[in-house]
């Protein structure tokens, strides 16, 4: 399959003509977010230092070494989408975010919310971490770094993929497709033998 | 700790005074060790076991080497990915299918060629420490002193690699930044008498997929069908999030709390190794065939590969209860193996 390249940020055109199935290459700026990062903004109130309007948000685990002035990489991975969920929808409407990328999806509720608003989640193959370090260049800036490693980081991105649409701005989720029909056919797979 | 084996020898004239302060003897009752002479045993007070005849007769261990080992295994667990493991994500390929799985699949090969050549780590996630120590016999080992090198190893492959920190108290989330903290490194403690060497396998278990484990009680009437539906269940319902296709480690039997073991001891078995029992290989082929039916695929996206591997570690249980448990383990099912002989040998592998 052939990936779509697309440079951030992204404008809400681009991201409605995006269906899951399709895979994507990002180039461009993105904004890597985590648990603490998200509670910073939503419960205690604290406005973030630069607009993600228009950009992807990373659910990430970064390990980062200081040098100076300068943050290098260690080693960049994502983590689990669903701790963070809660926030996805209020990112989509309150701050424009255009994509957020994890792994293992977003809830009903998020799905929804890329619907009205225009955004999409871009699945990312978990633990291939050594993969993700090389395709992020640089750590451009790390915001509110008394909270590392859950700050709010800007990463400079080149090749970043490839990424799978799982979730898309016309209420498709690849999750929900693929556990409905694992959940049709657990009956036939455990079948007759079940109760031997 | 390191002094562990001193005290001991120091408290021995004394055991049967201090053994008043045990919670389980009564603190009015004198312990009585005249049935014990009388039976030809002798009391604890006169047991001695002097360093230097122990040490002429049975194998002793350099415990600064097995702190060195720990040290090494937990880099190395993080780094090197078992030959079995991606041997069997090189066959899921070729079998698979699905576009999007093969774009995962091969994502994930990628990633793990780049971190054998940059010896960079496989994925950002270090784990939770956890050590499995087998010794042989017959050897002269001091657990404490083993107990405390594996913990020292762990915090300084931690703190002189440098890697992530990622233990935190389980209330104030507070992160020690050296992978230690109460109870850590989780150890587990087995005994192979036929065995001339100390075995320890270290496994860094990262919590994508641990999150995704389960145990369930169920009745001796619920039959082997409920073992089945609650082992495909949880996968189903994991889809994703433990970073499939990785190894499903089951339990069955034991109690609450040894079928959870029974199930970590299941993922650390190498791939492509069955159970030597026929009745539970054949269970092993069966999950595993169901579970890759299902079409969960790779990172939960569909796909022919579910599982590299369905591993069962049993044991009797009690006559009303049937225990099971599955411990999820990704596909960065990261081990490293070390084996040390009383000559200071030691041999590394998976």
């Amino acid at each position: 399959m052939n990936a779509i390249t697309l440079s951030t940020p992204l404008s809400e055109g681009e991201v409605r003509a995006l269906r899951v199935g399709e895979e994507v290459i990002l180039e461009g700026l993105i904004y890597g977010m985590r648990d603490r990062t998200h509670i910073e903004i939503f419960q205690y109130g604290k406005e973030p230092p630069v607009s993600l309007a228009g950009y992807p948000v990373l659910h990430t685990a970064p390990s980062l070494r200081r040098v100076g002035e300068k943050w290098e990489k260690v080693i960049i991975g994502t983590t689990t989408s669903a701790r963070m969920d809660r926030f996805a929808p209020a990112l989509f409407e309150k701050y424009g975010v255009r994509a957020i990328i994890g792994k293992a999806g977003l809830s009903e509720v998020s799905l929804a919310a890329m619907q009205r608003f225009g955004a999409c989640y871009l699945a990312l193959t978990g633990g291939a971490a050594a993969l993700e370090t090389l395709q992020i260049e640089e750590v451009e800036a790390v915001y509110w770094p008394h909270l590392h490693p859950e700050a709010l980081y800007a990463f400079r991105v080149r090749g970043f993929g490839p990424l799978i649409v799982a979730m898309d701005s016309h209420g498709a989720s690849l999750y929900a497709q693929v556990r409905t029909a694992a959940q049709a056919r657990l009956a036939s797979i455990l079948g007759q033998g079940a109760d031997a | 700790m390191k002094n562990c084996g001193e005290l001991r020898r120091k408290t021995l004239p004394d055991a049967p005074q201090t053994s008043q302060a045990s919670p389980l003897v009564d603190d009015n009752e004198t312990p009585d060790w005249t049935g014990l002479e009388a039976a030809g045993a002798r009391p604890r007070s006169s047991v001695s076991l002097p360093n230097e005849v122990v040490s002429g007769v049975l194998p002793g261990i350099d415990y600064e080497l097995v702190e060195e080992v720990a040290k090494e295994l937990y880099i190395r667990a993080l780094k090197e990915l078992p030959p079995d493991v991606a041997e069997a994500l090189r066959r899921a390929l070729q079998r698979e299918t699905h576009p999007t799985a093969r774009t995962v699949l091969k994502t994930i090969l990628k990633s793990i060629e780049i971190s054998e050549t940059n010896r960079m780590l496989i994925c950002q996630d270090t784990g939770l420490p956890l050590y499995m120590v087998t010794a042989g016999g017959p050897w002269a080992l001091d657990g404490c002193r083993l107990k405390a090198a594996l913990a020292a190893g762990t915090r300084r492959a931690t703190l002189e690699h440098p890697f992530r920190g990622s233990t935190a108290h389980p209330i104030t989330r507070d992160n020690p930044q050296d992978n230690l903290g109460q109870g850590m490194p989780i150890i587990y403690w087995d005994f192979a008498p036929e065995q001339d060497y100390l075995e320890i396998v270290m496994v860094p278990k990262g919590s994508g997929s641990e999150n995704m484990s389960a145990m369930e009680m169920f009745t001796p009437a619920d039959g082997l069908g409920a073992i089945k539906r609650f082992v495909v269940d949880k996968v189903v319902c994991s889809g994703g999030n433990p970073c499939p296709p990785g190894i499903i480690g089951v339990g069955i039997g034991g109690s609450f709390d040894s079928v959870g073991l029974l199930a970590k001891k299941a993922i650390v078995r190498p791939v492509g190794r069955r159970n030597p029992d026929p009745m539970f290989a054949a269970l092993e082929e069966e999950l595993e065939d169901a579970i890759n039916r299902s079409g969960i695929g790779p990172m939960g996206l569909g796909g022919d590969t579910t599982t590299l591997a369905v591993h069962i570690e049993w044991s009797y249980t009690h006559i009303t209860q049937n225990p099971v448990a599955v411990n999820n383990q990704c596909w960065a099912a990261r081990r490293a193996r070390a084996r040390l002989w009383p000559d200071g040998r030691v041999e590394y592998g998976f």
